[in-house]
């Protein structure tokens, strides 16, 4: 449904976009995911046309965006970071609106009253866009992605600036919505990709680092060279000492927050290295008690370290390779 | 377009700056014919026509301030490209909004000459000549002005660099007629949107003056859809 190849998008000497590719079938929901500034919304306003690119292709079924535009922005329904919306507007006059600018043809009528139905809209659809409040807004912004049907959505950011109860809402609809439609949709916030998402393309500096499925990523963050461990014992310094004898540790931090007599620790460990077991072996013998341990950075950052680190030692490799 | 066109119209009605602008502009030119015709109690259409043409520096960036500044500052812009229309669509949506409301409340305004028709008598031709030079010279200005909005960020600092650049071309107008070198002055006064006009004030239709004027609405309009096409590409 949606084909990127050797995609660049260049600033001067600034890559925004270097050399991407990825393909997105037919009703599949993906995640772009990366830091702010990864070229995440420079790929979607290509793919929407209202960026062109230094060099590449981009397909929405089959059309190719920077050919032929118009014909590929009929299959594309798009809410940018900030929805697009005219403040002295209506909710239904909006809706009108962007009926008449897409061209659609469906019947006007009962195709706008089930956009407002899905994405709950309908008591506010007499009220000026002015005097509606954030979550609304945005849902008025994916109401305009919807009109005309369009097999693709794109959607910039979709939940940023909601609270909490607003943020299931929008991730719920998205989740119908990926029944009929592809989605693209950009975040920074990894629970979201792995609330919706069935796939996630991570970039990082203009470039795509990783591009797997929801669980494998999330399975490759939850790594065990990280710990937080609890440990009661005489004093903090005879812990530490005896943590660091063991082999598998790298690194032995004392953390802050002691009660009573615990004491509390970050643990690096080797890589590939699993120290639960040595660590209850060596409280035993020492008579200390472990009261607790607990596997760090399952969050996004350590993801992004750990996939930049791999993308860093694949290139190291592959030079080598040339080298040779 | 056509929905840029009607959104647009509506847009003028929904918020105050329709009104203002159509306030403004009956009041000034209420003002104007006072002077120019009863006061002085002339049948002359030639006089409120030519004043009012210097009235539209301050009048026609009030309508074009906006169409483009403002869609920028809310970001609906993103709206606009995105979608299934072609950049010239745009553009020519919003210009041809702007330029309803300024040649519906210019030719309702030339109906003062009604009155002057029943008690004295109003030279037809010269009445429409004139009503022609400034529905051109109106083009014109909205292209540039259109042009200018597109390429700021707010309303009004849209509206004073139109403004300026007005000010500056009747300047101009101005000033060719202390220009003795020919050469110097064919330029000047081919750059001067205020003085191509006269033929028409004379009853004439002139071909030439047609072409120039919707010529540099064209051109504005182009130069509009090409910093569109640029910030695409660029």
């Amino acid at each position: 449904m949606i084909r990127v190849e050797n995609l660049t998008k260049r600033y001067g000497s600034h890559y925004a976009l270097n050399d991407i590719s990825f393909e997105i079938g037919e009703g599949e929901i993906v995640g772009l995911l990366g830091p702010n500034g990864a070229g995440k919304s420079t790929t979607m306003n290509i793919l929407t046309g209202y960026l062109s690119a230094t060099a590449g292709n981009a397909y929405i079924g089959g059309v190719n965006v920077l050919d032929n535009p118009t014909e590929a922005k009929k299959k594309i329904g798009y809410l940018p970071e900030q929805p697009p919306l005219y403040p002295e507007m209506t909710v239904k006059e909006y809706l009108h609106f962007v009926y008449e600018l897409k061209g659609c043809t469906l019947p006007r009528e009962p195709h706008l009253a089930e956009i407002a139905e899905v994405v709950k809209i309908k008591d506010v659809e007499n009220r000026l866009i002015a005097h509606l409040s954030k979550g609304y807004k945005q849902r008025v912004g994916i109401a305009a992605a919807l009109v005309n049907a369009p097999p693709v959505l794109i959607f910039d950011e979709p939940t940023v600036g909601l609270d909490p109860q607003q943020i299931i809402e929008v991730r719920n609809l998205l989740r119908s919505l990926g029944k009929k439609h592809t989605i693209i949709l950009s975040t920074h916030i990894l629970p979201e990709v792995q609330a919706v998402c069935e796939r996630i393309i991570v970039i990082h500096h203009g470039q795509i680092i990783a591009n797997e499925k929801t669980e494998d990523i999330t399975r490759a963050a939850e790594t065990f060279d990280r710990f937080r461990v609890k440990i009661c014992g005489p004093s903090s310094r005879d812990i530490r000492n005896a943590l660091l004898s063991l082999p598998e540790v790298r690194q032995a931090e004392a953390l802050p927050g002691r009660d009573a007599d615990s004491f509390a620790f970050a643990l690096e460990c080797k890589r590939g290295t699993d120290v639960r077991k040595p660590l209850f072996r060596l409280c035993v013998e020492k008579d200390f008690t472990l009261i607790g341990v607990e596997p760090l950075g399952t969050d996004l950052e350590d993801i992004f370290v750990r996939l930049i680190e791999n993308a860093a030692q694949k290139e190291a490799v592959g030079k080598k390779k040339r080298q040779r | 377009m056509l929905a840029i066109y009607k959104r647009e119209m509506r847009s003028y009605f929904t918020t105050p700056l329709g009104y203002v602008f159509l306030g403004i502009f009956l009041a000034v030119s209420a003002a104007v014919f006072c002077f120019t015709t009863l006061f002085s109690m002339s049948s002359e259409v030639t006089g409120y026509f030519s004043t009012m043409m210097q009235c539209y520096i301050v009048l026609l960036p009030l309508l074009t301030m906006k169409l483009f500044s403002e869609e920028k500052k809310q970001k609906t812009e993103q709206l606009l490209l995105t979608a299934p229309v072609s950049t010239w669509g745009i553009v020519l949506g919003k210009f041809l909004a702007a330029y309803t409301v300024f040649a519906s409340v210019t030719v309702f305004s030339s109906l003062y000459f009604l009155i002057v028709g029943i008690y004295g008598h109003v030279k037809v031709p010269l009445l429409f000549g004139n009503l022609l030079a400034v529905l051109l010279v109106g083009a014109a200005l909205i292209g540039i002005g259109l042009f200018i909005s597109s390429i700021t960020e707010n309303q009004l600092s849209a509206a004073i660099a139109t403004m300026a650049t007005l000010f500056a071309l009747t300047f101009l107008s101005m000033l060719c007629q202390y220009i003795g070198f020919y050469p110097v002055r064919f330029v000047f006064e081919s750059l001067s949107l205020f003085y191509r006009f006269q033929y028409f004030t004379q009853g004439i239709f002139d071909f030439a003056g047609l072409f120039y004027y919707l010529s540099i609405a064209a051109v504005f309009l182009f130069l509009t859809v090409r910093v569109f096409d640029r910030r695409r590409w660029k």
